[in-house]
């Protein structure tokens, strides 16, 4: 009997104890997973719950009920790996040993890496929205707020969903609107990056949506500290935003167990080849999702489609043969823009996005980064197949882990260099 | 594009960034520099030595990866190049405009 453990029963450790319990026989293969945690949430349901759009039990449900039957769940908080051991320490003293390791334990925000973003104002007038507790006390807020200063604003890059924040100002947009305040309130969306997005045609339609909602763009502002007495960030340049509400996405880090573990980078992610999803750490440990420092999106698409092929390569490594080189920084992800519509984007790691239709060409049914209203409908179904399919470890029909490039725009003129 | 920098031809992105560093010499630095409106010291210099050696070694750079380096903090780094101190000092070492965004 040899040991599988996973590390994370998030979106993507729970895609893999799925996956593999599907592949790999039971009397071979012993399947562990472990995670501290009780609650499996719907992180993309953190946008919407801010908005009183989602209730807070739609987003959550027990770990428990998507780890399928013949894998073992441990609760337990992890210590550390030994890797060169071949076993993981959990905090309760006992140790799990493994043939193979995959650490799926995500990212985390850590507004403690930002003078003075921690403090009495904290949930108070400074919010994030990427936990549950952050996404729930800033949904209390805004059903009071009278209006004034709204700032959404990014610490640094890399961080989860990386859209999230500009959808959150659509949404925002949205809501004051409906509620007849909008020419009370001002919205700012401030940024390290030079313009709203990374990628060059998507920034430019993104830019135009801002303009068009009357959102200030802030770029190129890199925080020093947060000012929470005269409510004000202030960059390491010196420049300063005034706010009334501030709503931050902190710095995102990997755990703190990668670093108790002795390797990870300097934000704690672990070292991955980007195309197999094993690690550069040991041979026998792979990596998914968030945890990794791979250069795609840190998205639930991504980790969905990295799912695929580490399940491929894990039963490769099994047999002795060559990892496929095959993850190709695939990301799939719907932009809500407010009112009912939204966008939807699909790249990797070197096609940006572009329009068109997906995922078939001419007959879509959704349009790629344009406004319409199928799209929204998308972003809303995506929770059934969420909870459903994706983290049941369900192939999505017709979307492929690899991205195609059937029914996109794509500019063929070879880049100047 | 070709543009020249003290007198020696180099191939430039259209946003002006070298996409050759091999065609870099302190010189050609120093002249986009003065573009930039920064006058060089020696601890510019020991900055653009670090982000050089960094992109030889294909480690991607950030802000926080440059404050943590031991090289300079990222205060002093704003100091030493204000405005954008990444995309500004990249431009001077003649290697890519950072992607420091997925």
């Amino acid at each position: 009997m040899r040991n599988i453990l996973i590390l994370g029963a998030g979106t993507s450790g729970t895609m893999m104890a799925n996956h593999l319990n599907n592949s790999l026989s039971q009397k071979e293969w012993k399947i562990t997973i472990v995670d501290q945690e009780e609650t499996h949430y719907y992180q993309p349901g953190f946008l919407f719950l801010p908005f009183d759009l989602y209730k807070s039990k739609q987003v959550k449900k027990s770990i428990k009920k998507f780890i399928p039957k013949g894998v073992d769940l441990v609760n337990e908080k992890i210590d550390r790996i030994d890797k060169e051991n071949d076993k993981v320490l959990l905090q309760n003293g006992a140790e799990i040993n493994y043939d193979i390791l995959i650490i799926a334990t995500g990212t985390d925000i850590a507004p403690q890496e930002t003078e003075g973003m921690l403090g009495d104002h904290w949930h108070k007038s400074v919010f994030d929205f990427y936990t549950f507790k952050g996404a729930k006390n800033l949904r209390n807020k805004l059903r009071e707020w009278k209006g004034g200063k709204l700032v959404v604003h990014i610490t640094e890059m890399p961080i989860k969903c990386p859209v999230a924040p500009l959808e959150f100002s659509f949404l925002a947009d949205s809501f004051f609107i409906n509620k007849g305040i909008r020419d009370k309130v001002e919205i700012s969306f401030v940024t390290p990056m030079s313009g709203a997005f990374t990628k060059p045609t998507a920034t430019k339609e993104l830019t135009y949506l801002l303009e068009k909602k009357n959102i200030n763009i802030i770029p190129d502002f890199n925080i020093e500290r947060v000012d929470g007495e005269n409510k004000k960030i202030i960059d390491y340049g010196g420049k300063e935003v005034d706010y009334d509400l501030l709503v931050t996405i902190p710095t995102n880090m990997g755990d703190e167990l990668i670093e108790r573990s002795g390797f990870g980078d300097e934000l704690n992610y672990v070292p991955t080849n980007k195309a197999t999803l094993q690690t550069t750490v040991k041979e026998n440990i792979f990596a998914i999702g968030d945890a990794t420092n791979v250069p795609a999106s840190k998205a639930g698409s991504v980790a969905h489609f990295e799912a695929e092929i580490l399940t491929e390569n894990i039963l490769r490594y099994i047999d002795g043969k060559a990892l496929k080189d095959k993850f190709d920084g695939h990301a799939n992800c719907f932009i809500e823009t407010g009112h009912g519509k939204a966008l939807l984007i699909d790249f990797n790691y070197t096609q940006e996005p572009v329009t068109g239709t997906f995922p078939f060409p001419a007959i879509g049914p959704l349009s790629l980064l344009k406004e319409t209203h199928m799209n929204h409908m998308g972003k809303l179904a995506f929770k059934w197949i969420y909870w459903n399919m994706l983290i049941t470890g369900k192939h999505i029909p017709f979307v492929s882990a690899t991205m195609s490039e059937e029914g996109k725009n794509i500019n063929k003129k070879k880049e100047l260099v | 594009m070709e543009k020249t920098y003290a007198e020696v031809s180099v191939s430039v992105n259209e946003e002006g960034y070298l996409t050759d560093l091999s065609q870099w010499t302190k010189e050609v630095g120093n002249e986009i520099a003065k573009e930039e409106g920064i006058e060089m010291t020696d601890k510019h210099w020991e900055v653009i030595n670090y982000l050089q050696e960094q992109y030889r070694n294909e480690v991607p750079l950030n802000i926080r990866k440059v404050g943590k380096s031991g090289v300079v903090s990222i205060k002093e780094f704003y100091a030493l190049f204000p405005n954008g101190p990444l995309k500004i000092s990249s431009r001077i070492s003649g290697i890519p405009k950072p992607i420091s965004c997925i």
